[in-house]
């Protein structure tokens, strides 16, 4: 354990930081990740304060509770509505608003929503509940569609037929395309997701240095994995190069899990995506393939609500690192992690609460 | 969402194995990473390892991070 502990080490992240000074970049560098868990560790371990003034960090649509559409959560209120129905859901998503409310709403008047850490636990308690429909959210990126996908091929595999999964599962690589063929988006370096990398690969991303002329490094979660990913862009955009590179190889290959990559491929299918902040991407989500329909819950007839978004909220603004979470008026101020209207407010990973959490100088601002 | 644990396998039964952290156990699914052996470290998320973690990789990385910083500012 010692030698993954070390990745933590104070004096290991300062000698990156000298390095990274070194540089001497003398113009502003925006570099962007997208991924919940760098932005809660970039804030945690507070290391924008370890870099140059001229280096800011941005977070993009890497939060997947953030980039989940209102409506998604709607169709879910209203299957938590119907008198059989569980709704199996991972914890951060209990009180992301929807239209009008939240699961946790939907639970306060009496609707059965139950918290899993694991869509495997959800199948083991769905086939210990013959009676009841358990509906399983389905949120995440690649990390979590590999792990849903395996749960999926169990209930097919073994015939349980009371388990349903609702798929809002979607995949970076089309997220990331969308985002920088968007006119006024200005990403000088992408710090590539560690988990998603290590499913789909580190060459899953290699379009974006080749397409877009953007440097990507992947990184890890510890601090000294996010500074020597800065360090790597920082020295591709001296040098003038754009290329993936992978300081996080003790995790993450090449070619990715090929496990994980044929259990998602015999599941899902490609399928247009609601995000929010973006609206529908093409082809950037992953739908139940049609063979198994029976265990697909989005086709379970529903009335769902039209959807509408918070007044002033400007989620989709910083999901798409056009704006600071500390620029939206409602931050701090009627948005809380207390009382979230947004949900970049709600998940601990989300730009805005990270912001709130661990950088009082901003919040105050 | 995407942050995993590094934790160690210590028992296998078929696809389902324990892991242990700190002191904590817990099970997970192995149907991920086939080759996962007793002893190795695995990233775990969401109840599935997700990969068996390099040591040796690890060690590379930790001795470049070691050798930056030096010389002269």
């Amino acid at each position: 354990m010692k030698v993954f502990a070390d990745f933590r080490n104070a004096e290991l992240v300062r000698r990156v930081a000298v390095e990274i000074a070194r540089l001497d970049l003398r113009r502003k560098v925006r570099l962007m990740e997208v991924c919940g868990g760098h932005t809660a560790a970039i804030y945690r371990f507070a290391l924008p304060d370890l870099l140059p003034a001229n280096i800011k960090l941005l977070s993009g649509p890497g939060c997947p509770v953030c980039v989940t559409a209102n409506d998604f959560v709607d169709r879910a209120v209203a299957l938590a509505a119907i008198p059989d129905v569980t709704i199996a859901t991972f914890g951060d998503l209990i009180r992301v608003p929807g239209s009008s409310r939240s699961l946790a709403d939907a639970r306060a008047r009496g609707a059965d929503v139950r918290v899993f850490y694991s869509s495997a636990d959800a199948l083991d308690w769905a086939r210990a509940q013959a009676e009841r429909t358990v509906v399983f959210l389905g949120i995440g990126f690649e990390t979590t569609a590999c792990t849903i996908a395996a749960t999926l091929a169990e209930a097919v595999r073994a015939d349980v037929r009371n388990f349903r999964v609702l798929s809002s599962l979607k995949t970076m690589p089309e997220a990331l395309r969308a985002l920088f063929s968007a006119p006024h988006v200005r990403v000088d370096g992408l710090i590539l997701p560690g988990h998603v990398s290590a499913v789909t690969g580190s060459a899953a991303f290699d379009f974006v240095p080749r397409e877009f002329g953007i440097p990507c490094a992947v990184s890890g979660f510890e601090p000294s994995d996010l500074m020597e990913a800065i360090l790597l862009l920082c020295r591709q955009i001296k040098d003038g190069r754009a290329q993936v590179e992978n300081p996080y190889r003790r995790v993450v290959r090449a070619d990715g899990n090929p496990r994980a990559q044929a259990v998602m491929a015999e599941m899902f299918a490609p399928c247009d995506m609601p995000w929010r902040g973006f609206g529908v991407i093409p082809l950037s989500g992953l739908g139940i393939r049609s063979e198994f329909s029976a265990w697909d819950a989005s086709r379970i007839a529903v009335e769902v609500e039209p959807t509408r978004e918070y007044p002033g909220c400007r989620c989709g603004d910083v999901l798409r690192g056009a704006l600071q979470p500390t620029e939206c008026p409602l931050f701090g101020k009627s948005c809380t992690p207390e009382d979230p209207r947004g949900a970049c407010m709600v998940s601990a990973e989300g730009a805005c609460a990270a912001v709130y959490h661990f950088s009082p100088v901003d919040r105050e601002r | 969402m995407c942050l995993a644990v590094p934790m160690k396998l210590i028992e296998r039964d078929g696809e389902r194995g324990t892991v242990e952290v700190g002191g904590a156990r817990s099970t997970i699914v192995l149907s991920l990473v086939p080759d996962a052996q007793i002893g190795d470290w695995l990233v775990v998320h969401a109840g599935y390892a997700l990969e068996i973690l390099d040591e040796q990789e690890a060690e590379l990385t930790l001795n470049l991070l070691r050798q930056m910083g030096e010389g002269g500012a």
